[in-house]
């Protein structure tokens, strides 16, 4: 084979930047520090440089850091405020934690050759199951039995409503599955789709007709990262405004 | 042999999954589509309901997703 | 899975160098095989990544609680107190400017009218000084008119008389010149009637 040694430099799997790996030479068990780790830790520093020393000086007139924090801090408030009402906003600093997080792991991933934690099942399986017993458990404690009454729609006609309370009761259980499966598909799909075409990128070193192809890989990769730039953001968003709603219907189950 | 069969029974199932991804694209374009034409008709109300376009857009593109996912499933997992 | 790539890579060997290079692109993508499946799946790792998952959330949650949230919600609110204690400030000094521009307006419709008065008060003891002056000089005028008028009338009467005079003193003397023995009293009559007529 003519370009072997070059093929097997090259050779990677569009998964397996997904790989969790001990960083140093133990067992992969509960405490082993892993690249997982490592980027969480970063994520975690990132997070208290901007919220923490970037408000230090409590300005009145913010600098650029403390701009973005409030920034970040009034776009969630509103959100909890408007979607799940003033009794909401009592959870703001839980649901304003999953938003940093994932919003901050998401964006981190971009960074390359970085590990995107939130590309993990794993992950977000644990987010969304968080966030569907706090939401259950919250709205047992709120509302007792009348909780119940979420899937017995009493707008429906009376004959109707044992099938409906039957599909809310299903959609109310696939509701974690949904949730964190979305966010973890999308990282998941983006990157390993950045990964694909990063994979005929080198063809030029190898073929004439790497002429054609590594330009247009290139500009695939280009316009995908862009994609991802709104992807990274749109999925905490919309894993955040899920939260809120399902929030809403712990508080208020009527309607 | 039959390993082979087995594969190309993953693969075709992998591409076939693939068609779910277009359907979802056609329903986020129906979502954001038809969230325009009716900020178009009505440009001040349209603000208070991004909120709700995006959730839209998400219940539709997951479903996408999860043919996405089931086609990387047949092709890595399987 | 492994079996189809390398099947594929075989194949495609014995092809041109370019299929060659396609099918070694190809199986970068479709390589790794060997690596079980997706990472995603491998439930050995997941221990790990919930405990760190774990550890990183409570960390963040109890800065950002803790810390963060408190002092940007004060941040906010201080400058939204601040603003709106401006704005109230300014209000204030607003309505302030406004009552001092009614004050001195008011102030200066008073002193225009004061001016007015003073003015007019002016006009009338000036008017009323004209008219008494102007009827003094008028009386005056008056009193001198009929005093002249008075002495022109005496010098008139005086004139009359010494006309008579000469005139009986001419009289006579033409009288005594034509040699005639003139009589006073005839003459006397003569001219007083000839006067007369």
């Amino acid at each position: 084979m003519a370009g072997e040694a070059g093929n097997e430099a090259l050779a990677f799997h569009p998964m397996d930047q997904f790989k969790v790996e001990p960083l140093f030479d133990v067992a992969l068990d509960y405490f082993a520090v892993s690249n997982v780790t490592q980027w969480m830790g970063v994520t975690v520093l990132c997070i208290i440089v901007l919220f923490v020393l970037g408000t230090g000086k409590r300005a009145v007139v913010p600098g650029r850091l403390q701009s973005v924090a409030e920034l970040a801090y009034s776009f969630v408030y509103k959100m909890v405020e408007d979607v799940s009402g003033h009794d909401g906003v009592k959870y703001f600093p839980y649901v304003f934690t999953l938003f940093i997080f994932i919003v901050f792991s998401n964006f981190i991933g971009l960074i390359p050759g970085a590990f995107t934690t939130t590309s993990h099942i794993a992950v977000t399986a644990v987010l969304a199951m968080m966030v569907f017993l706090f939401v259950t458990i919250l709205g047992f404690i709120k509302n007792g039995f009348h909780f119940l009454g979420l899937f017995w729609v009493s707008s429906a006609p009376l004959p109707l409503r044992p099938i409906l309370a039957l599909i809310e009761l299903i959609s109310y259980f696939v509701r974690p599955v949904s949730h964190s499966i979305r966010l973890a598909g999308n990282m998941m799909a983006g990157h390993a789709v950045i990964k694909v075409f990063a994979g005929f990128a080198p063809l030029v070193l190898m073929s004439w007709i790497g002429v054609a192809v590594t330009p247009l890989s290139i500009l695939a990769i280009t316009a995908m990262y862009g994609l991802e730039i709104l992807v990274c953001f749109i999925q905490a968003y919309v894993f955040t405004i899920l939260t809120c709603v399902y929030l809403k219907d712990a508080l208020h189950p009527g309607h | 042999m039959t390993g082979d069969i087995v594969q190309m029974g993953a693969y075709i199932g992998a591409g076939l999954a693939c068609m779910g991804m277009g359907g979802s694209a056609i329903g986020v374009g129906n979502v954001a589509g038809n969230f325009l034409a009716g900020a178009l008709r009505n440009p001040s109300a349209a603000a208070g309901q991004t909120a709700t376009l995006f959730i839209g857009i998400a219940f539709a593109e997951a479903l996408g997703i999860f043919s996405f996912l089931v086609a990387l499933l047949l092709m890595f997992a399987v | 899975m492994s079996n189809t790539a390398t099947t594929l890579s075989t194949a495609t060997d014995a092809a041109a160098s370019t299929a060659e290079a396609i099918a070694g692109a190809a199986e970068t993508a479709g390589h790794a095989t060997e690596s079980a499946g997706m990472p995603q799946l491998d439930f050995a790792t997941f221990p790990n990544q919930i405990f760190w998952l774990l550890v990183a959330l409570v960390i963040i949650y109890t800065v950002l609680s803790k810390i963060a949230l408190p002092r940007i919600g004060g941040i906010l609110a201080d400058r939204h107190g601040r603003i709106t204690r401006d704005i109230e400030a300014a209000e204030k000094l607003k309505t302030q400017a406004v009552e001092a521009e009614k004050a001195y307006n008011h102030a200066l419709i008073d002193a225009r009218n004061e001016a007015a008065k003073i003015v007019a008060a002016a006009k009338a003891d000036i008017q009323a000084d004209l008219d008494k002056a102007t009827a003094h000089a008028d009386a005056e005028i008056a009193a001198r008119a009929a005093e002249s008028s008075k002495r022109i009338e005496e010098v008139r009467a005086g004139a009359v008389a010494s006309v008579s005079d000469v005139a009986k003193d001419v009289a006579e003397a033409i009288v005594a010149a034509l040699g005639g023995a003139a009589d006073a009293k005839t003459v006397a009559a003569a001219v007083a009637a000839r006067m007369k007529g």
